[in-house]
């Protein structure tokens, strides 16, 4: 069992965990946290070379560093693991994110032990999720994943943060519910096994049940994916939530929904999906066009990033929906970019709310004289939201709208041209931000004494800021390293072209 | 007669030594040595409950009196299930029967406590409906006196009256619905009545009868609508006695209650009573789960939580097959250390403090943090998230209902699944009042009892081991799959 490499991103959470436990005080839970999201960092991309050696090596299997151990045997649930491109992707944009929430989260008061204890239980269940190719194992990870979010929220939140946490857990919970009907019926309808690539290659999914299933996992996902009309926790829980769990969620949890659209309701009833894609595609639009509209009447910083993840998230599930080779690629490649931009402009936010105590743009103004470091952080950051070629946001978008594009019917090119217009109000709702409050006057006398980023602080950003530009810069090597999984051979068992 | 069949009873044998035994301590020891009865209740009844794991008792099926009593492994499970709770609640009690009001009685207590465990061992072993009779009454009574234990308390009172009411009542509608199946069917043998029951269809006889049965063993398992005692019972009893009336009493009526489903009327399963237990689970659940919302006083918020409960393990029957016993054997024994960690909690802080409203609860991790992470394993559990106890047995109680494959299945456990969301709103209030809430905690600081400490712990580990290790699980699946 620990021969397998996977197995150590679980473990590694788990001794932080212990780690933790034992702590004494704040340097000591910081040396912890970092050390162990370090080690996470450097194991997914050790990860990732071998997995690129093992497909230069002309290695075809769909996931490999597969292993399965037995766990519940009379109902055939196993722990089993493997990973293909896109959970490799995931891995990494996970371990940096959690690096560098660590950083961001240096000053956490008041419990700093219990905020990385959570946290790191938190981010247990997301790498466990997506290592995990056994149903059981995986929806397990997911809530696992989900709860901490509570306490997270709630206790170190700001706002109105009760109501945030509560309607945030229902929600996702109430869309678990959803799921968890969802995949005992895929487990009975589909020969009765947990394991993603055996009911895949079985493909004997009762027709009759397909489009039921389908439906109940789409959506069961789609909450977390803030799929409209259930995106709503996401705004309040984003805002509410403090900086490392919005970079968390934001940049990480919400891509499980993601994800687990693709790996699970679409890769298993490819039919179902095919039939039923234009309802999802709607409500994905809409989520997509209303996200952009909503983000620009928004006065509060971190609002605003909210909504703007609901745009892009819906555009996720937008493009998965497309059911074709490019529109996925770029839905992974999105995945990657939402998430570690939108993790840079939570970061953000939280640093400079941490200096101001307000996130209302109409309460503030001028900050690229008063803290230049982070104000152009914030415009880099902006520049790959709107789609700046060069960083990450232009790519995945591009070949999104690419791939969307390649279907010639009406339908498909309406709402094609109607999500290309969210990158026009992303503009409008990000550059109304970038002018006004870093470049208008100073509004307030009293910031003029604040201090520019320290040292965590630019650590935390930095980092981000590269792997943004690396995705802008080198798209080629991420699209290879995704692109297997999207090869013929799997496209042939799920029937699309 | 052959003396010997009574050998079969190897657990009702062991019980009763058990309860001679602290009963002739209780009764014949010197005052002073009195004080080590209720630890020695504990001690004798912790080797009994060592000695049911034997594997001399787990081999074969014994029967005695004629096919009335029957022990196999299966029922050696359940009443292994229900002595670990039972030991739990009695170290839970030790602190509590120390108080001045109850201390002079307390040897009182665990021999009533045994004996209405000897009743529901008969309940659950009984091939025959006298039998079970004589279970059910030496399982009610005591434990009414139990309720009333607090007797300077005007509650207690109370609640026993009620208890005892509904009880004698529940007892009565259970003996007419049994007359009726005697009338139709002549015998009052399980299997006889099996027999004769086969090929028949529904008749309008069969329907009142079996409504009446179902209803009697209803109140015993407050099952909506015949719940309305449930929740001033629980406020009213004292806490031990309101811990076992929740996961004991409840669990073994549970048991017993799928044994008369699935042997005696096993046949008419589709004609008769598929449709009535469906409509008793969808209001049990959310009847109960929409009360528990509003509840201040943590025993009656338990009370409607346990209701609810209570339908998640009525899916198990639903299931109809052997992983469904499983399923509800093992979200018994889930329940168990789940509701008990947090009656253990309530009842260390109100035996130390006299508090139980959830108010008095806010801010309890500033000052007792172990005790509030000990309430936040339950509630998490008890709500069913992973990866505590509470989330398998859960996903394996709806895993086996869907087994049936129906539609009208499915939609019943996607109620109860919307019904947990309900559920996991509640869990969560009191999660929020002891970490999330500003206010200073009412609770000042303080070290709870060593024996209610190794009762926590105990349960604990129950929480956080008995899903993520997946014997327990297939071991109960395995003996059932041969039953």
């Amino acid at each position: 069992m620990f021969s397998n490499i996977l197995i150590y991103f679980v473990l590694i959470p788990l001794i932080m965990l212990a780690g933790l436990a034992l702590c004494q005080n704040i340097k000591q839970i910081r040396a912890v946290a970092v050390t162990g999201s370090l080690a996470l960092c450097g194991l997914s991309v050790y990860l990732l070379l071998e997995y690129l050696g093992l497909r230069a090596a002309g290695d075809e299997a769909p996931m490999l560093f597969t292993g399965s151990w037995s766990w519940f045997s009379p109902l055939n649930i196993n722990l089993a693991v493997g990973v293909d491109g896109i959970s490799v992707a995931m891995l990494i944009l996970s371990s940096v994110i959690l690096l560098t929430g660590s950083f961001a989260s240096w000053k956490i008061d008041p419990l700093p032990k219990e905020f990385f204890l959570w946290l790191v239980l938190l981010s247990t269940g997301v790498f466990g999720f997506f290592i995990s190719i056994d149903l059981f194992t995986m929806f397990m990870f997911y809530e696992v994943a989900l709860i901490p979010m509570y306490l997270l929220i709630g206790v170190w939140g700001s706002g109105k943060k009760n109501y945030s946490a509560m309607k945030l857990t229902l929600m996702l919970m109430g869309g678990s519910a959803f799921l968890m009907l969802g995949l005992i019926g895929i487990y009975y309808h589909g020969g009765e096994t947990w394991n993603l690539l055996e009911i895949a290659n079985n493909s004997s999914i009762d027709p009759a049940w397909q489009n039921t299933l389908f439906c109940l996992t789409f959506v069961g996902f789609g909450v977390l994916g803030a799929m409209f009309p259930f995106h709503t926790w996401s705004p309040d829980g984003h805002a509410s939530a403090p900086t490392a769990v919005s970079m968390l969620h934001a940049g990480v949890l919400m891509k499980l929904g993601g994800y687990g659209c693709f790996r699970v309701a679409i890769y298993l009833m490819p039919q179902a999906a095919n039939e039923l894609a234009w309802i999802f595609l709607i409500l994905t639009g809409i989520s997509v066009v209303y996200g952009a509209f909503s983000a620009c009447v928004q006065t509060d910083l971190k609002y605003i990033n909210a909504y703007s993840s609901v745009s892009h998230c819906g555009l996720v599930l937008f493009a998965i929906l497309m059911l074709n080779t490019t529109a996925m690629t770029g839905a992974i490649m999105q995945m990657l970019s939402h998430g570690l931009m939108t993790a840079l402009f939570f970061a953000l936010i939280g640093m400079i709310y941490g200096r101001t105590h307000t996130r209302d743009i109409r309460l503030m103004g001028g900050l690229m004289k008063i803290m230049p470091f982070l104000a152009v952080c914030y415009v880099i950051a902006g520049m790959a939201s709107l789609g700046l070629p060069g960083l990450s946001g232009f790519v995945a978008e591009m070949t999104i709208f690419v791939g969307s594009f390649e279907h010639t019917d009406m339908f498909h090119r309406v709402f094609t041209i109607l999500a290309c217009c969210s990158i026009v109000i992303t503009a409008v709702y990000i550059l109304r931000v970038v002018g006004k409050l870093l470049f208008g006057p100073v509004y307030d006398e009293h910031h003029l004494s604040l201090t520019d980023a320290t040292w965590w602080e630019r650590t935390s950003t930095i980092t981000l800021i590269i792997c943004v530009a690396a995705i802008g810069c080198f798209p080629n090597f991420f699209a290879n390293l995704i692109k297997f999984t999207f090869s013929p051979s799997i496209f042939a068992v799920i029937g699309m072209n | 007669m052959d003396y010997s069949q009574f050998f079969a009873m190897k657990q009702e044998i062991g019980l009763m030594v058990v309860f001679l035994l602290v009963f002739i301590f209780d009764t014949f020891m010197p005052r002073r040595a009195q004080g080590a009865v209720g630890v020695l209740s504990c001690v004798l009844f912790g080797i009994f409950t060592a000695w049911g794991f034997c594997p001399c008792l787990l081999d074969g099926v014994s029967d005695a009196f004629a096919g009335m009593y029957e022990a196999g492994p299966v029922v050696v499970n359940i009443k292994n299930i229900l002595n670990v709770g039972v030991l739990i609640v009695m170290i839970q009690a030790l602190r509590w029967a120390r108080q001045d009001m109850v201390v002079i009685r307390r040897g009182e207590f665990y021999e009533l406590l045994m004996l209405t465990l000897f009743g529901m061992y008969l309940m659950i072993s009984s091939r025959h409906f006298l039998l079970f009779v004589i279970g059910l009454e030496t399982a009610s009574l005591p434990l009414a006196a139990m309720v009333a234990f607090d007797k300077h308390r005007y509650e207690s009172h109370e609640a026993a009256v009620k208890y005892v009411l509904t009880a004698v009542f529940s007892s009565a509608i259970f003996l007419m619905g049994l007359s009726f199946v005697y009338g139709l069917t002549g015998s009052l043998y399980y299997s006889n009545i099996a027999g004769a029951l086969m090929g028949e269809g529904s008749s309008a006889l069969l329907i009142t009868a079996l409504a009446f049965v179902i209803a009697g063993v209803g109140f015993k398992l407050s099952l909506v609508p015949f719940h309305l005692w449930t929740a001033d019972v629980y406020q009213g009893a004292p806490t031990p006695v309101t811990s076992y009336l929740s996961v004991i009493s409840k669990g073994s009526a549970a048991f017993a209650f799928m044994v008369i489903l699935f042997q005696v009327f096993g046949s008419v399963y589709a004609d008769a009573w598929e449709w009535m237990l469906y409509a008793l689970i969808v209001l049990t659940i959310t009847v109960g789960n929409l009360f528990a919302i509003r509840q201040h006083n943590m025993k009656r918020f338990l009370a409607f939580s346990s209701i609810s409960q209570a339908g998640y393990i009525m899916l198990g029957i639903m299931a109809f097959d052997g992983m469904g016993i499983a399923a509800l054997m093992y979200y018994v024994l889930v329940y168990i250390f789940s509701n008990l960690a947090a009656f253990g909690v309530i009842g260390a802080i109100e035996n130390n403090c006299g508090k139980v409203d959830m108010a008095d609860y806010n801010g309890l991790y500033r000052t007792n943090p172990r005790l509030a992470f000990t309430m936040m394993l339950a509630m998490f559990s008890l709500a069913g998230i992973p990866p505590f106890a509470g989330f398998f047995s859960k996903f394996f109680i709806f895993t086996s209902a869907l087994s049936q494959g129906s539609v009208a299945i499915y939609v019943l456990v996607f109620i109860a699944l919307l019904n947990t969301i309900i559920s996991l709103y509640y869990y969560l209030l009191v999660v929020k009042a002891m970490f999330i809430s500003e206010e200073t905690s009412t609770v000042a600081t303080f070290r709870s009892a060593a024996s209610e400490r190794i009762a926590l712990w105990v349960c604990v580990a129950g929480i956080l081991l008995l899903g993520i290790v997946s014997c327990f699980y297939t071991h109960l699946l395995n003996i059932t799959a041969v039953a």
